[in-house]
């Protein structure tokens, strides 16, 4: 029970806790019960704009990702060919970015200072960049098809690997063409699926925040940007509790739908080898939808990534190092207290707390689950797993309105940031680890008991170094995870002690060309440090299939 | 009438070669069966002429046209896959009708001819069960009925009872031959299983590493096999090579080994197997006899089978064959040195054997 506590602990203090006082601020504004604000809230037009644009988005973001996927789906269920799992991990890169990242990416790509608009311009001898699409829904949707391509990629293509192929046949040898037999047998089986990763697409762009604060601009915001402005700018906390409450509302209200659709989709489909189902691309059908295929991919997936790493090293008009430099200096006319540099030392450091915190923590939520087969733990697994459904934007909120007075007052303690990266990143230290331990017979902890080990020893020679390697996936994506949190850092960050993407943030936010570099060799050399932690994560995933 | 010609098809996956110029003729109302080891080329061959495998070389002739640019599902053939391959969002109905709904016929014919096609494989009244809800062996007759509702002119069978547990294989098995000579439909039937083979077909094709070994029926084949690698798979292990003399006899490493009446010329290398099932062992009281064969050698193993013994004998040459004794004689223990007498019909000559090394 007491290794239960601890996580339980600090759950109650560090997630339920916020909720409260978010729940609290939007029903008793004044310190009694008043339904006022949040009648206000929902009344007025401008509340229902916002939560019309949040969902049209979202939808439309939806649409154009599944229209652009699907194909590629086929690609990775059906077809082998050389060089398939590599770019299988390269086109999950994008949803494992930071959201400053991408944001800087489109910048960088077709932003009015990009490579595209800038190679237009000198190229035809143009006054203005000739692509406007900064702060327009466009650069917003873009950007979402990009994060969330992988999604479908990876829920449909899996499904439709797992796919007989002797089903098409039968119904091609029934006098079904190749087109028929998609619509009628094809499509209908993998519907449940198509619907479950539409509808996690969805929940992410509705709940999209990065990308909508730094690409919308002003005139674009979605529920969770509402909040960060009624806050943040605007300072009316009432308003933004009431928004909390919708949007923690609207995602538990998703979120359900989704365990829901996905017990649904795990039916029906018997499994074949994967071998059978894939064959090389010999038709010229195949070869040209591979070919269109790779091409959109490089296109979607490659640019805006590779135009990032050009703008980072691109002042004036050749290859330059100055804004690495820059990173080291500070300028009078700096935006920080401190050299940039330094916010790169603080988020390696929060970084490593988050790490730390997340694996105490992760670690003794497992253990406890993989002991207990009581109903306790069916009980404890969905709540540990809770802040995973819970928005970033909403729970940095809850922190600035809840941990800023006594009885717990950490406003001013270096401590708050690490804290809400380790809410973010511990569920996935259990959901690494949980695996693991639970695979592990129980005969191997009871011999080392019998023969005299205390818990603590049995722990340390027999339990940590079976689930080692579970371990190490685990911080590594607390660590990812922490390093590029955005939602929760820009309310809890204090101005002194900002983080990597806080720095983009700011950056991309300020005039002039030393700024705007300066975000994109930070953006950089984040996405360098995310992408080796993912495509870490991806080799020892596929080296050791199973055990996730 | 020829219904079905294969000429020299040819097939590689991965610079594997699974065919190779395969060549043959189906007669039409025949069921025949293409028997073989796994990886032999049998399931390409009837996905070739299915067309959903284009052959690197050769053509498929059905009804004398090249089918080379028929598309699978224009050629109206029906196919059964193994483990079915039923469509799991639609009903046994659904999945009986969707070959006619796809050749456009009335509702109302579609509606009699299911009901007949359930009658016919005994499954009136599950027309609207789900096929998660069926038994192995209800599925098997459902994608049975699938198969032959859109009145196929060719019916293609890649291993139709191998999911099924092996009580149930045999009882499904007569059963389906029954309903494919009562639809009197031409069919082909791919399996590694020699008693499905002989129990179905009318012609059995006998296929190793891409090629046909020997076209006969299933009785000639059992008598008869043509080739050390159709000997093997039939389960014959005793094989000795030798040359066939005038006499009517072979001389092998084991001795001189009498024969039944066979057509090959005097001299040739060739051959031979010896039945398991044509020795009795050589008792004291037996007259010293010329006309017999006999062969001596030490007993490794003597196995009561109930109605034989499994007795392995190894010969002088180090050679172990393996014969069933008859339970009447007394048995045989192991180390001790026991001579065989062969009856000349246990003895058989490969005719196509070419001297292959076997040991």
């Amino acid at each position: 029970m007491l290794i239960a506590g601890i996580p339980l602990g600090f759950l109650a203090v560090f997630y339920f806790y916020p909720l409260m006082k978010i729940f609290a601020l939007s029903f008793m504004p004044e310190g009694t019960l008043s339904l006022v604000d949040l009648h206000g809230l929902v009344s007025t037009s401008y509340y229902l704009k916002t939560l019309w644009f949040t969902t049209w988005q979202a939808a439309l973001s939806t649409i154009l990702t599944l229209v652009v996927a699907l194909p590629g789906a086929y690609v990775f269920a059906r077809l082998r060919f050389p060089g398939k799992t590599l770019l299988q991990s390269l086109t999950a890169i994008p949803f494992v970015l930071p959201s400053v990242v991408v944001a800087a990416a489109f910048h960088a790509l077709l932003g009015p200072n990009g490579v595209v608009n800038t190679w237009l311009m000198n190229g035809f001898g143009l006054e203005t960049p000739p692509i406007q699409l900064n702060h327009t829904i466009w650069f917003i949707l873009m950007a979402h098809v990009f994060y969330n391509y992988t999604v479908i990629i990876r829920i449909v293509g899996g499904a439709w690997s797992r796919m007989q192929s002797s089903l098409t046949e039968a119904a091609n040898m029934l006098g079904a063409s190749p087109w028929t037999a998609f619509r009628k047998v094809t499509l209908p089986l993998l519907f449940p699926s198509i619907c479950a990763a539409s509808l996690l697409v969805f929940i992410f762009c509705f709940s999209s925040f990065g990308v909508i604060l730094i690409l919308g601009g002003p005139r674009y915001a979605t529920i969770e940007v509402e909040i960060y402005r009624q806050a943040v700018h605007i300072f009316n906390l009432p308003m933004a509790a009431a928004l909390s409450l919708v949007q923690i509302c609207f995602t538990f209200l998703f979120l359900w739908v989704y365990t829901w659709l996905q017990r649904r989709t795990t039916v029906a489909l018997y499994p074949e080898s994967r071998r059978i189902t894939q064959k090389r691309p010999t038709t010229i059908r195949d070869r040209c939808i591979l070919g269109a295929n790779i091409t959109i991919m490089a296109l979607l997936l490659g640019t805006p990534l590779l135009a990032l790493v050009i703008q980072s090293f691109t002042a004036g008009d050749g290859f330059s190092l100055v804004f690495y430099r820059a990173l080291l200096e500070n300028p009078s006319q700096s935006i920080f207290f401190i050299p940039p540099v330094q916010a790169i030392g603080y988020s390696i450091g929060f970084a490593l707390i988050a790490l730390i915190l997340s694996l105490i923590i992760g670690l003794l939520a497992a253990t406890f689950l993989s002991q207990e087969k009581s109903r306790a733990a069916s009980l404890l697994d969905p709540l540990f797993m809770l802040p995973l459904a819970t928005s970033a934007v909403t729970l940095g909120f809850g922190y600035i309105i809840a941990l800023d007075k006594p009885p717990l007052n950490l406003r001013t303690s270096i401590l708050l940031v690490p804290l809400a990266h380790t809410l973010v990143a511990y569920p996935f230290v259990v959901r690494s680890v949980l695996p693991a331990l639970r695979s592990m017979p129980k005969s191997l902890r009871e011999s080392a008991v019998l023969l005299g080990a205390s818990p603590v020893q049995t722990w340390i020679h027999v339990v940590m170094p079976i689930i080692r390697r579970a371990i190490i996936v685990g911080a590594v994506f607390a660590f990812t995870i922490s390093i590029g949190e955005f939602g929760a850092t820009v309310f809890v960050a204090r101005p002194q002690t900002p983080t990597i993407p806080l720095a983009i943030y700011r950056f991309l936010g300020q005039p002039g060309a030393l700024n705007y570099g300066q975000a994109m060799a930070m953006s950089t050399l984040l996405m360098l440090v995310t992408a080796a932690g993912f495509l870490f994560l991806e080799k020892i995933r596929m080296s050791h299939e199973g055990e996730f | 009438m020829t219904l079905l010609r294969l000429r020299t098809l040819s097939k590689t996956f991965e610079r594997e070669p699974v065919l190779d110029a395969v060549s043959l003729d189906v007669e039409e109302g025949s069921i025949l069966c293409l028997l073989g080891p796994s990886g032999c080329g049998k399931t390409t061959l009837l996905r070739i002429i299915a067309g959903l495998e284009i052959p690197d070389t050769g053509t498929v002739y059905f009804d004398d046209r090249d089918m080379a640019t028929v598309a699978p599902h224009l050629r109206n053939f029906g196919m059964m896959f193994q483990e079915f391959a039923l469509f799991p969002h639609k009903n046994v109905l659904g999945n009986i009708t969707f070959g006619l709904k796809m050749q456009k016929r009335p509702r109302r014919e579609i509606r009699a001819r299911a009901k007949e096609m359930l009658s016919l494989v005994g499954l009136e009244g599950y027309a609207r069960r789900n096929v998660s809800e069926l038994s192995g062996g209800e599925r098997q007759r459902v994608a049975l009925a699938r198969t032959l509702a859109p009145n196929p002119r060719l019916v293609l069978l890649d291993e139709p009872l191998g999911a099924l547990d092996k009580a149930l294989r045999e009882r499904l098995l007569l059963e389906m031959r029954d309903i494919l000579k009562k639809v009197g439909v031409t069919t082909i039937f791919v399996t590694h299983d020699q008693t499905e083979a002989f129990a179905i077909a009318d012609t059995v094709v006998v296929m190793d590493r891409g090629r046909i070994e020997q076209t006969d029926t299933p009785e000639n084949l059992y008598a008869h096999p043509a080739t050390a690698s159709v000997a093997l798979f039939l389960g014959f292990h005793n094989l000795v090579r030798g040359r066939i003399e005038a006499a009517g006899t072979m001389s092998t490493d084991l001795g001189i080994l009498r024969l039944a009446e066979h057509g090959v010329p005097t001299g040739r290398d060739v051959m031979a197997l010896i039945r398991p099932d044509g020795a009795r062992i050589r008792e004291a009281s037996d007259q010293p006899d010329e006309g017999k064969t006999i062969i001596s050698g030490v007993v490794k193993n003597c196995l009561f089978k109930g109605r034989n013994y499994h007795l392995e004998l190894q010969t002088g040459t180090g050679q172990v064959l393996a014969f069933d004794i008859s339970n009447e004689s007394r048995p045989a223990d192991p180390g001790q040195l026991i001579e065989l007498i062969l009856s000349p019909e246990a003895v058989v000559v490969m005719t196509d054997s070419l001297v292959e090394p076997f040991t």
